[in-house]
């Protein structure tokens, strides 16, 4: 049973087609990449499984479960699953330490003291855990983003998804972000990673998808994906993006 | 007429300590009364931006309301006019209260309730969505999300409308000298009316009631200056 299953999503904003008749499923553990130029859908793809959209047609199942029913509770489905954003989205009036704990404490019901322990693991883990005290404002992009990622982290999730995480970021911050991401993959989490990062796609990805206009045209492993694509789509835009 | 000054007897340990009475008064009736208008508008904000139609329908009728009727006319109608639709258990409970003073607290913070609910819906609106659905994507509910992240953010933009506010009800409490608070104002009257010096009475009133909001605007404005440092 893959743990996350699209059956024939379909949704539109207002006239706008923006996912077409979608079928696609993600094992436990994989990273899956899915790329596209602007405005093909991704986000609005991986925002529907935490129910950030919601779907018009068609269901989505996480563990065989249907998530997209009127009586889903919202909250319990989201405290299973991390988001990280393309503008990081940390709170800047809380320290990175009370941003991770935010969640976990409220949400968990977890004592403070322990959701600090996992906070500042977390930190070092993703390489700022002398940061703790900080707030946002006070570090680059990158160590925000990081931070993002164990914020997400703190409230252990099944699926972790990434929306263009590193879009934001300078150049020189980047590799920093997509280090974290890549031991986080080897690590065993479950992934869907909405990127431009063709470096990263092409090692860590254990599938890609290439979506246009709300529809899935190509699918496959990535080097299926890198070198011989099938769609003339899917070749055009390696072409401008490589 | 010859008008001779006389700045002792305004002094003098009886009418100095009116003064200081009214003084206390005046602070109690503000502070009670600010403190309840803070709660209820950030209820009644919450109410209106919550989607949840009937709460929306109410917090827009009331601050509508609220705002747009004189002062005066509400204290009038909490003392003279409202016992008719009171409940009784309130009644019984007002009755039991220096029922001028609760009067006043009631009046004063209904009424400023509705500009702080409309100047903290402005500072909400310019937190960014995203804040919003950054903290509701981590499972907190609607209210843990209001409470934790995107009030406390836009408090810290409204403070200087909200310092007007609160100069605005602590000069609005002398309104409740019509139904016999004996803030202030009212002490001031008194002071007057047995020694005829009218001209020191109201300049006592006025540097009284002067410190008191320089010392809220300096005070508060402090504290946030402390609070942006460290955040943004």
């Amino acid at each position: 049973m893959p743990l996350i299953e699209f059956r024939n999503v379909n949704k539109w904003f207002g006239d706008f087609h923006v996912l077409k008749n979608i079928n696609e499923s993600v094992e436990k553990g994989e990273v899956l990449v899915i790329c596209g130029p602007s405005g093909s859908g991704k986000s609005t793809l991986v925002r529907c499984i935490n129910r950030l959209e919601d779907i018009n047609q068609g269901e989505i199942l996480i563990n065989g479960r249907t998530i997209t029913g009127k009586d889903q509770n919202l909250n319990e489905l989201r405290a299973e699953i991390g988001i990280v954003f393309q503008q990081f989205n940390l709170y800047p009036h809380l320290s990175v330490l009370r941003n991770i704990t935010l969640a976990p404490v409220k949400v968990k019901k977890i004592s403070k003291e322990e959701a600090e322990k996992t906070a500042l693991r977390l930190l070092d883990r993703v390489g700022i855990g002398n940061q703790a005290h900080k707030y946002p404002i006070e570090l680059s992009g990158g160590q925000q983003q990081r931070v993002a990622i164990a914020r997400a982290l703190a409230m252990k999730p099944q699926i972790m998804l990434f929306d263009e995480p590193t879009s934001a970021l300078d150049p020189e911050m980047i590799n920093e972000v997509l280090s974290v991401m890549k031991d986080l993959a080897r690590e065993g989490m479950t992934m869907l990673c909405v990127t431009h990062e063709m470096g990263f796609a092409r090692e860590v990805a254990d599938r890609i998808i290439f979506m246009d206009h709300g529809e899935i045209l190509e699918r496959g492993t990535p080097t299926h994906f890198f070198t011989s694509p099938e769609h003339e789509r899917t070749k055009a835009f390696l072409r401008e993006i490589l | 007429m010859h008008y001779s000054f006389n700045w002792a007897l305004i002094f003098s340990d009886e009418y100095g300590r009116w003064f200081l009475e009214g003084l206390s008064i005046t602070l109690q009736l503000s502070g009670l009364s600010i403190i309840l208008a803070l709660v209820l508008g950030t209820m009644l904000t919450t109410m209106r931006l919550s989607r949840i139609k009937p709460l929306v329908w109410f917090a827009v009728s009331y601050i509508e309301f609220f705002r747009n009727t004189p002062l005066v006319v509400q204290i009038f109608f909490w003392y003279f006019g409202s016992d008719p639709i009171l409940p009784d258990f309130f009644k019984h409970w007002l009755y039991q209260q220096n029922i001028e003073f609760a009067i006043g607290v009631i009046a004063l913070s209904t009424y400023t309730a509705a500009f702080i609910a409309e100047e903290l819906r402005s500072g909400i609106l310019s937190i960014p969505k995203t804040q919003l659905e950054a903290s509701r994507a981590t499972g907190l509910t609607f209210l843990q999300a209001m409470g934790y992240v995107i009030l406390p953010q836009a408090f810290r933009i409204v403070v200087p409308p909200l310092i007007s506010q609160f100069l605005n009800l602590i000069k609005n409490s002398s309104l409740a000298m019509t139904i016999g608070v004996m803030e202030l104002t009212y002490m001031a009257r008194q002071v007057e009316a047995h020694t005829f010096h009218g001209f020191e009475a109201f300049t006592v009133a006025t540097l009284m009631y002067l410190s008191l909001s320089l010392l809220v605007s300096l005070g508060i404005n402090q504290y946030n200056r402390r609070c942006l440092r460290v955040s943004r």
